[in-house]
């Protein structure tokens, strides 16, 4: 009887979240119009990457530095271990993930530099770097992070940096990451290459400093 | 019926099917290849409402990375567990 009623109340909410969701109004505030008429100024001539670095800048500094508070949060927790070597995958395995890793930097790079004009960015090529670094780790042939040192510390940090160096320079000239549209380009450019490397260090990050293949070491 | 309407609800019909599966499996290796299958039709899904770029993130982030933390974890909990039962 319980299980019944539990049921019941499950799919008449399923059904009031469905009409719901059917009732929406359409978006009060149409933007797509006022994004392509300022995308000759944004700098990038792809309109996702226009707002995410241009006109809604900051959002995007507020997210990588939430990304970055993630990782120190997992570096506060973690036992501080020593790790070993892991233990080395099948030697096809391995061949495969020594082919398969310089086409993944190629395909990173290729995206941040798309990023300008059609689907790519930052985000998108540093997650390629960071599952890079991941298969290199789970074949074996890049052992786990312990506490990172000063140059990694650096990397992780980078993207953040740059950034915030972007805007508070910008912030002398009045405004929050307003960029001058000639230089819009340049400096997104900047920041999204600082950007892919942080964040792939940033993702990879996220699994290499919580693995712990301890086989091979004391 | 034209073939891209079809092919849209073979692709609804797959990612609840898919996402149902992940959370009722009772073995966790399944649920979380189920899991990887539903990130991936998500992509497919993305990509059809013409949003590429959340489709990429979706493909690299959600289906990948998030993928073989599980996948790494699933291992991490089996080794810990196969220590305790010889131990």
């Amino acid at each position: 009887m319980k299980k019944i009623a539990i049921q019941l109340a499950a799919l008449v909410f399923a059904l009031v979240l469905g009409s719901a969701m059917l009732d929406l109004d359409p978006a009060p505030v149409d933007l797509r119009p006022a994004v392509a008429a300022h995308l000759e100024a944004s700098g990038v001539a792809h309109p996702v990457t226009a707002v995410l670095l241009n006109y809604r800048g900051y959002d995007t500094l507020l997210e990588v530095a939430v990304l970055l508070l993630a990782l120190f949060a997992i570096l506060a927790v973690i036992p501080d271990s020593q790790t070993g070597r892991p233990t080395p995958a099948a030697p096809v395995l391995q061949t495969l993930a020594r082919l398969a890793v310089p086409l993944m930097l190629v395909t990173a790079t290729f995206l941040l530099w798309a990023g300008a004009f059609r689907p790519g960015g930052a985000f998108q090529a540093g997650s390629v770097l960071a599952a890079a670094l991941v298969l290199l780790h789970l074949t074996g042939l890049l052992a786990g992070w312990p506490q990172p040192g000063a140059r990694l510390r650096w990397g992780l940090a980078a993207g953040f940096l740059v950034f915030l160096a972007v805007a508070a320079a910008l912030l002398l000239q009045g405004h929050l990451l307003q960029y001058p549209p000639a230089w819009a380009g340049l400096l997104i450019l900047c920041i999204e290459f600082a950007l892919t490397l942080s964040l792939g260090l940033l993702l990879a990050g996220l699994f290499l400093f919580l693995s712990r293949d301890t086989e091979g070491a004391p | 019926m034209s073939a891209a309407l079809a092919f849209d609800l073979l692709l609804a019909a797959g990612l609840l099917w898919s996402a149902w599966q992940s959370l009722s499996s009772a073995r966790l290796d399944r649920a979380i290849l189920l899991f990887i299958t539903f990130g991936l039709l998500l992509t497919l899904a993305w990509a059809r409402l013409s949003a590429p770029d959340i489709g990429l993130a979706e493909a690299a982030i959600g289906a990948g990375l998030t993928g073989a933390l599980l996948l790494d974890a699933y291992r991490a909990l089996k080794q810990g567990s196969d220590a305790q039962v010889n131990r």
